[in-house]
């Protein structure tokens, strides 16, 4: 059983490495587009995983943070994040790991109360950021995550 | 030519609109190309209507063509109507005749001009079109394709034995079942009941599929790497075997019936202890059901491999569903 540890390898050089977890590839995609186009000091690189564990076989670099995106429309997308957080090393989430939760904005659509997702958050010590893709500017959501991310290195990053 | 056959072409006329109105009148083909040319079509619609009355008195309409007209109109505007699918079957024993259209043409008018007073007919590529009893509400319209299938629009209980009795004598069938299969489209009925979805053509393409191959499509951007390729494929293997590579036939909805004794994880709970099976009544509608079901599992909205219930639709051609426990 593979466990995500934070520090089990080396940092990249001037390298930071997002992980996305979700159920919809569309939309992990959509975020990752949006990320990239962001000017970022160092370099960016972003993987997608639609679950925990992450296939083993698998060379990757250092994972710097991990987002869990729930659908809040759908009861899957939380299964599946609660079930993937499992998979994670309890000092991930000392400042390596958000919540993001999307589809708040159309309240007729959500079969999850935004209160669960905030229960969530806070019993596992991370923020919780909303995106809506449709409403927002994307702009808002992924510099949100930047912050995140290049704000609380856990290890300075070299210029 | 009577009043009533007047009244009726008026009405029909009014219902078409102006930018169908000449394809319509075309296909009838009872107006000559020179009588249709003496029309300015660019007038107030109630003076071109009059004027298509007063060449259609000129002409000496009968009932028939009348009825035809209605027809046509119906068949332009199939997708109004909800079409129920009908399943005629020879009796243990019986063989399959050769079908002859003509013999059942007119023993089929016979039985039902004994029973109502106005039907007509006509024949459109493999089908033959009926109406009946046009003008009220219990109008209804059938068409008879190939053999021992019938999608025929909702008509009341009554009028329906009646249709069903005509048909199964005149076709010299045993019996006349309704099939649990509705749908609006009759393009799509047809394809699901002989089973020729494979090779189905729909009129308007939807995107191809390879657009929604999400994630397989190579990506432009390095920076971004999948992690469940593997997992990927596999959900895209199912969906291609259970729904096959082909655009899926049209339906707008599915209901499944449920009459199921409520079974629950938790312990205790009030519904688990009921003796009585649970009544409840779920409902899927989307403008193309099909295609949506197919693309549940690859937009990661839903497990592959999708429950039996919803993938066996176009195979056991029913959109209706009871569920009992066994």
């Amino acid at each position: 059983m593979s466990v995500l540890r934070p520090l089990d390898k080396l940092p990249s050089l001037n390298t930071a490495t997002i992980l996305l977890v979700g159920t919809e590839d569309a939309l992990l995609q959509q975020l990752a587009d949006s990320m990239l186009k962001e000017d970022c000091a160092s370099e960016l690189k972003v993987h997608l995983a639609k679950s925990l564990p992450l296939p083993s076989s698998v060379n990757r670099p250092r994972i710097d943070l991990i987002v869990f995106v729930v659908n809040l429309h759908s009861k899957y997308s939380l299964q599946n994040t609660e079930e993937s957080l499992h998979h994670v090393d309890a000092s991930f989430f000392l400042g390596k790991v958000c919540f993001l939760a999307t589809g708040a904005g159309r309240e007729s659509h959500c079969s999850i109360h935004r209160h669960t997702v905030v229960r969530l958050a806070h019993s596992y010590q991370s923020p919780l950021l909303y995106c809506d893709l449709e409403k927002q500017g994307r702009g808002s959501c992924q510099a949100q995550l930047k912050r995140c991310c290049l704000q609380e290195p856990q290890l300075p990053i070299p210029r | 030519m009577d009043e009533t056959v007047a009244e009726f072409i008026k009405r029909t006329i009014l219902k078409i609109t102006m930018n169908e109105l000449i394809t319509i009148l075309k296909a009838w083909d009872f107006l000559s190309e020179s009588q249709l040319q003496t029309i300015n079509f660019r007038q107030r619609k109630e003076s071109v209507v009059q004027h298509l009355v007063r060449l259609c008195e000129e002409k000496h309409a009968s009932l028939n063509d009348a009825a035809l007209l209605d027809i046509i109109y119906t068949q332009f505007h199939q997708h109004q109507k909800v079409w129920d699918v009908f399943q005629m079957s020879k009796g243990p024993g019986e063989d399959v005749d050769l079908f002859d259209i003509k013999q059942f043409k007119n023993s089929f008018k016979k039985i039902l001009q004994r029973a109502l007073k106005n039907s007509a007919q006509e024949t459109k590529e493999n089908a033959v079109w009926f109406e009946s009893a046009w003008g009220n509400s219990n109008s209804q319209t059938c068409i008879l394709t190939q053999t021992s299938r019938t999608p025929s629009s909702a008509p009341p209980a009554r009028a329906r034995t009646l249709w069903g009795q005509a048909l199964t004598v005149a076709s010299k069938h045993h019996q006349i079942v309704k099939m649990d299969l509705r749908s609006r489209y009759l393009d799509s009925l047809k394809a699901i009941v002989f089973k020729q979805y494979q090779t189905f053509e729909t009129h308007n393409s939807t995107t191809p599929l390879q657009e929604r191959n999400l994630g397989l499509d190579i990506n432009m951007d390095s920076r971004i790497i999948h992690e469940n390729i593997v997992e990927k494929e596999r959900v895209q293997q199912i969906t291609q075997e259970t729904f096959g590579d082909y655009p899926q036939p049209q339906l707008e909805f599915a209901q499944y019936k449920l009459e199921t004794k409520f079974k629950s994880d938790l312990n205790r709970s009030i519904l688990a202890e009921r003796e009585e099976p649970l009544r409840c009544l779920i409902k899927f509608s989307s403008p193309h059901l099909l295609e949506a079901l197919k693309s549940l599992a690859p937009a990661g909205i839903a497990d592959a491999p999708l429950s039996p219930l919803l993938t066996c639709i176009p195979n056991k051609r029913m959109n209706y569903f009871k569920i009992r426990d066994k």
